[in-house]
This record gives C-alpha cells, structure tokens and sequence, in this order.
C-alpha cells in the first residue's frame, strides 16, 4: 500500500483486497465482548473536517478508536471560498501535534493530495472526501458490501444512478470497481455526466430503465434538488420520474440484486421510502461497514506493529 | 562605463551574419563589420543574437494595489532581464487604471523606474465592471498616450458595451485587447475542461467560452471597422477562428503566453496552483495548434501575462489560489525552446513576433524598429546556446510563481539597452 490514501487508484488489486479482507476479520470483532485492539496504540489520528460531516467523522472516530489510536477531531471553519482557516496553517499546528495519520474532508478538490505533497506534513494522509473528486473509503465500504452479498465481484455489473458530475462517491467507485473486475455503468442525465466520462472505462447510460434489469448492485446518488437552478434538470418532478427508484423500477431488479445509497437519501427525490426500507436495502449495512474498513485502511497505512485481529487479552 | 558611445562587437542581428553596432546618443549610429572603437565601451557579443528590444503587450506590474506581489520597479527590472524594453501594464490594479489619473501614474513609475518603457493599458470600463465606459479618451490624450485598452481578468461579455467600445476608440487609433471568456460558461471554472477535469473534479473550462467571444467580437470589430487584439488565445478553436477573420480582411490581431506554448494541462493532476492560470493550460493538441498559428501568423505576437502572486497565494488548495504565472524572464528561452529550436520561426521572425509588431499593435513607436543607422538603440543581446535550470529564487521578481521551476530551459539574456544606455549588463542588472 502507498503510504497515502487520496484516490481508489492508489489502490492495486491486491491493495485492494487486502482492505477487504483485513475489514473482514475486523469486522467479526463487533460480535465479540471487548471490541478494542491495541494495534494502534500510541499513535494520533486526526479527523480534520473543513466541511461538515457528521457520519463520516463519527465512522473514522470510531475506526481509530477500536485500534486504540488517540483520536484529535478538527473541526476547521472556513471554506476554500472563504479563506478562512488556511489548510497550510492547520497541517502545520498537526505536524506540530505529531499527528500520525490525517483524515482529511475539504470543500475542494485535491485539498489531500496538496496535503500529502506540498511539504507541510510528514503524516499519512487520508481522503475522506474533497469537493467533487473523490471519497476512497466510501468506495471500499461499498465495495466491501457487494462483496459480502455477491462473493467476488469480477464481472458483476454496478448501475451507479445520480448526480455523476458532482460526485466524489461515483468517481471512487468507478476506479475501485473497475479494479476488482466489475462492470460499472454511469446513469444520469447528460447534463449530470463529466465531459470525457468516455476515458473512464466504464459503460454510461441516460436510460435507467434499460440497465436496472441486468444489474446486480444498483447504487443511487444523492441529488441535491438546487441542481435544477443551474438547469442541470427541469424540475425535481422529472428527475425523479426520469431517474428516481421507486417500487416499479424495483421490481424489474433480479432477485439477488443489492439497492446502495452512500447516504445522506434525499427521500422522494432520487430513492422512494419504500425502497430505502425494502429488504434489498443494504443502507443500513453500510454504515456498520464503513467502521471496518476504515480500521483497516488506518491499520495497512499506519503499518500496527500486531496483526490485525489481536485482541487486548491475546496481545497480553 | 560610458554609456553615450558603445560599440557591441561580432553579434548577429536577427540572427544573420555578424556585424559591429555602434550606440550613440541613444541611437544606432552604424551597423556593418569591422567599425573601429573609437574609444567607445566595447561589448564582446561574438556569437550573440542581436533583436530589438522585446515589447510585451501584456504585464501585470500589479502597482498601485499589490505591491506585495511586484511594483513597477521590480517587475520592469524582470522585464529588463529578460530582453524587454517596453511593457504594457495592465490595468487591473487597485485602483483599476480607468483615468488619466492613474495611467499616467502608473507611468511616470515606469519612467523613474528607468528599467524599461511602461506603457500603461487602459480599461475599458469603471471599475473593471462591465458596466459603463471608462474615460477611454482622457487616459488616451494623458501623457501616458494610451492605445491599448483592456479589462483584462475579466471578459467585457456584453456584446453592446464591447461593439461601443470597438467604436469608440476608432477616434484615437485605439485598439480594444479582449481576455475572451465567456462568464456564465466558466462560473467556477478551475481547468481545461476534458477527460481530466472530470477526474479530477475540478470544475472544467470549456474551450467554447474562450472561442465563443472571440468569433463575436471578430465580427463586431468587422462590423464596426475597429481594431480588435486577442489576448492569451489558448485553443486550437480560437486559432481556426482568427485565422477565418483574418482571412476576411478583418483587423484583428492576436497573442499567445509562452506558457501556452509549452505547458499543458496535465500538469493540474498535481494539484499544485503554480499551474493554475487564466486562461487555463489546454491540451497537447491545443499546444500544437497555438505554435502552428504563431508560425503562420495567424498569432500576431507572443505576449507573456506576467501574473505576479504572493506566496500565500499559490501555497494552499487548488480552488482558493489565485490564477496567474511569471513569464517576463523566461519568455524568450521558451519561446527558442519551443518555436525557434523547433523550426517553426527564425530569429527574424522571433523579432517580428516579440519586438516589431506588439509595437504596432501597441502604437509604441520607438520600439520594435530595424537594427538600422538612425534607428532608436532599444536591444537585447541573446545567447542561444546557453542553458540552465530555472530557480525561481534568481528572480528579479517579488513573487516566485514560476511555473518552469526545475525545467532546464535554453538561452540567456546577456545584454540589454533601453536607448542605448544598458539596463541589463552580463546577464546582471546594469
Ligand atoms: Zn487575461
């Protein structure tokens, strides 16, 4: 693994596994009666959020926490637009503080990566979602629940329904998911499709109704209602009639097939409540994912110095 | 040393046969082989190219305002450095330059300054703002006499405002220098929008809106009968554009950055701002294109937009640094690098592109003249078969956003006179 985690495409196949495998073993940590490792024991994480993000924050927090890592939670004010707490200033104080590994959500895109390269910080550096470009763990806890449900996921095709263009969740996706041999497919309105989406290596349609039936993952992306001022839609009566899973469109689904939100749902928009709730709803799931695999990107970059399963009383 | 008389020995003007110059009283008093010193300064410029001084049509100097990024004094100095002998000082400075007030102050700095001729650029409306012509005569009857009028940073997008001011300095053989992007098309915009913009979730720049305003305003200028420049074209589009224009008889001229000849936007999966621009760095074909139009003709001069920016500026995420790169001291070296050593122009033509005609573009009279007798001495002596690693450190500028730091580049500025008297002594400031 590289010492960084900015992108799905720093992630080799084998890289890639080894989260998924890694998260697994941790993930049967939850079953069991003391839930903290000490494999990360005297080493500091920051969680440095310059955009709000409750649930993500709270899942690395808790990630960090079960290795036994000191945790800091950085909530910096100011966006990129607003110059407010400079990005520099703040790695900085954290170098200062000798974080060991910073997890980093921004407003803009390639804040990480400036993060990891600029030289203001000699810490691991993990993308926790920047602007529009790219949310590498949401796309290996999603990808770590497709794996569960459908085994592995080479040739299995993923219909990803939404707001492609401003998505951070679909570009991480598509990288990863192409990685480890699925088939991707883009569904969105033109005007909700990135210009040369055509390089992805990915199969895109404007036509959901004619992918849903093949799938066997259907993620769906939220879509924030204020697109259709910028006209990127009409109205949200004919998004949602046009791209919206709703129980009709459900019903063309296999019978195995898996619906996925990285959440937070704009319900009634892009995702009815009774999809959302219906039994091939893994959203849920998701979330109690997301904990293992974030301990296990923190525990393969942080290099812990016990394997990864040890508990407290077994290291003792 | 003295500087009334010089006699710059063995250098090859326009990069033909050798010849003696002789500088007197600030102007060329002889050129052939073999002129005797005549106890004269002698320059040793055996082997040197010998060009009029180079004229930029387009600096920030960035004083009044910001003169923590650069002043009058140091950026002129950059530009004596690197071969020129006038700059035009845009007009975005704080205050804008929209009255005779502060053209003819940003002049009389040039002229104290002594490094190089300032020639300041008008704006076309108050404030910079799109809205209301600015006193485009008063700032061209000013002692600053200026011609050139731009609101460059941003585009003048409203099509009567621009076919008024198109019209409007017809009266005084003004020329309107349009930064040509389309505002509503490029709301946000961060990159070249393409396959990698999309990658990297960075809001694109669609060639369309550089491309758009430029076929618009080709047609008004038509329709008007003015003088209409191009600033900074950036796409093989706007270079098929112009050359359409052109070839209808239409007076439109046109620029390109050295850094529009060299770099491409690949250079923004780095994330790093030093490659951030306005207009964006396009793609390798758009580079292609740029150079053939250069070579043809189609683009009139280089122009380099020395965009000076403080530290802080550049040294943060993306999205919040400014746009804007150095170019004055190095423009010349891409310019062999990626014109000349390429064979797509001669010296003669290098002098043409980057002295001769931005002066008539300009109206700057006493500059972009033969290498004659009786000719103003505004030179530069160049040595092309230098080279070195550009450190962005060793710049006469106040900012160091150099975006050729650590790219071994040719050539080197040796000399330079601004009538006759050195400005730039061995590669030093004289
Ligand atoms: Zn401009």
């Amino acid at each position: 693994m590289k010492r960084h985690l900015l992108s799905a495409a720093d992630l080799s196949r084998d890289d890639a596994e080894l989260v998924l495998r890694t998260a697994e073993e941790l993930r049967s940590l939850a079953d069991r009666p003391i839930k903290k490792l000490p494999a990360l024991r005297g080493r500091t994480v920051v969680n440095l959020f310059f955009e709000d993000s409750t649930r993500t924050r709270i899942s690395f927090e808790a990630a960090a926490k079960r290795l036994s890592a000191d945790v800091i939670n950085f909530a910096a004010k100011g966006s990129s637009l607003s110059k407010g707490e400079s990005l520099k200033d703040t790695a900085l104080t954290l170098e200062a503080m000798g974080a060991d590994a910073i997890v980093v959500r921004h407003a803009a895109s390639g804040a990480p990566h400036r993060l990891a390269t600029a030289g203001w910080t000699g810490s691991s550096v993990i993308n926790a979602g920047d602007g529009t470009h790219e949310h590498p763990t949401q796309a290996l806890l999603d990808a770590f629940t497709m794996w569960r449900h459908l085994g592995a996921l080479d040739g299995r095709r993923v219909a990803i329904v939404g707001d492609v263009l401003h998505s951070r969740v679909a570009r991480s996706n598509a990288l990863l998911l192409r990685t480890l041999g699925a088939e991707v497919t883009l569904v969105a309105p033109p005007t909700l499709l990135p210009v040369g989406v055509d390089g992805w290596n990915v199969e895109t349609s404007y036509d959901v109704d004619s992918v849903l039936p093949k799938a066997d993952v259907v993620m769906m992306l939220r879509v924030q209602g204020e697109r259709m001022n910028a006209s990127y839609f009409p109205t949200v009566r004919e998004y949602s009639r046009r791209y919206g899973l709703d129980a009709r469109r459900m019903a063309q689904l296999q019978d195995h097939t898996i619906v996925m939100h990285p959440g937070p749902m704009v319900r009634g928009m892009e995702i009815t409540a009774d999809v959302a709730d219906s039994s091939r709803s893994v959203i849920v799931e998701q979330v109690t994912n997301g904990v293992a695999v974030r301990m296990a990107v923190l525990y393969l970059l942080l290099g812990g110095s016990e394997p990864a399963g040890t508990t407290e009383r077994d290291a003792a | 040393m003295s500087t009334d008389r010089t006699l710059i020995r063995g250098a090859r003007p326009l990069g033909g046969d050798a010849a003696d110059v002789l500088l007197r009283g600030g102007v060329i008093a002889e050129v052939r082989a073999g002129l005797d010193a005549e106890g004269a300064t002698v320059v040793d410029a055996d082997g040197l190219v010998l060009l009029p001084g180079l004229v930029d049509l387009h600096t920030h100097l960035r004083e009044p305002g910001r003169e923590d990024a650069e002043t009058v004094e140091t950026g002129t100095r950059a530009a004596a450095l690197g071969g020129f002998t006038a700059v035009h000082a845009m007009a975005n400075t704080d205050p804008v330059a929209d009255t005779a007030g502060v053209v003819e102050q940003v002049w009389r700095l040039g002229q104290s300054a002594g490094h190089c001729d300032v020639r300041p650029v008008g704006a076309v409306t108050i404030g910079l703002a799109g809205q209301q012509l600015a006193e485009l005569g008063a700032m061209a009857d000013s002692a600053a006499a200026v011609r050139v009028f731009s609101d460059d940073g941003r585009c003048v997008s409203d099509a009567v405002l621009m076919r008024r001011a198109l019209e409007y300095v017809k009266a005084f053989d003004g020329v309107v220098a349009q930064h040509a992007q389309e505002p509503r098309l490029t709301e946000g915009a961060q990159m070249n929008e393409g396959e990698l913009s999309g990658r990297l979730g960075l809001r694109g720049w669609p060639a369309v809106a550089e491309e758009a305003i430029i076929a618009r305003d080709c047609l008004l200028t038509a329709h008007v009968g003015s003088r209409l420049h191009v600033c900074h074209v950036s796409t093989a589009g706007s270079v098929e554009i112009i050359r359409w224009a052109k070839s209808k008889g239409w007076n439109v001229t046109a620029e390109v950055t050295p850094h529009h000849l060299l770099l491409t936007d690949d250079l923004a999966a780095t994330y790093d701002p030093l490659y951030k621009v306005n207009p964006p760095l396009r793609t390798h074909a758009d580079v292609e294109a740029v150079r053939a139009g250069l070579a043809d003709g189609t683009i009139d001069v280089v122009a380099t937009d020395h965009a000076p920016h403080p530290h802080e500026d550049k040294d943060c995420e993306w999205a919040a640094a400014a746009f804007g790169m150095l170019g004055l001291e190095t423009a010349l070296s891409v310019v062999q690098h990626t014109m000349v050593d390429a064979g797509l122009l001669t010296w003669a033509d290098v002098a043409d592109r980057m002295s001769r005609t931005p002066a008539r573009i300009g109206r700057v009279s006493e500059h972009g003249r033969p290498i004659a007798a009786g000719e103003p001495a505004n030179l530069v002596l160049y040595d092309p078969s230098a080279s070195r690693v550009v450190e962005p450190g060793e710049s006469a500028s106040l900012s160091r956003n150099n975006p050729y730091t650590g790219l071994e580049l040719p050539g080197r500025v040796v000399h330079t006179f601004l009538r006759g008297t050195p400005t730039v002594h061995e590669g030093k400031p004289a």
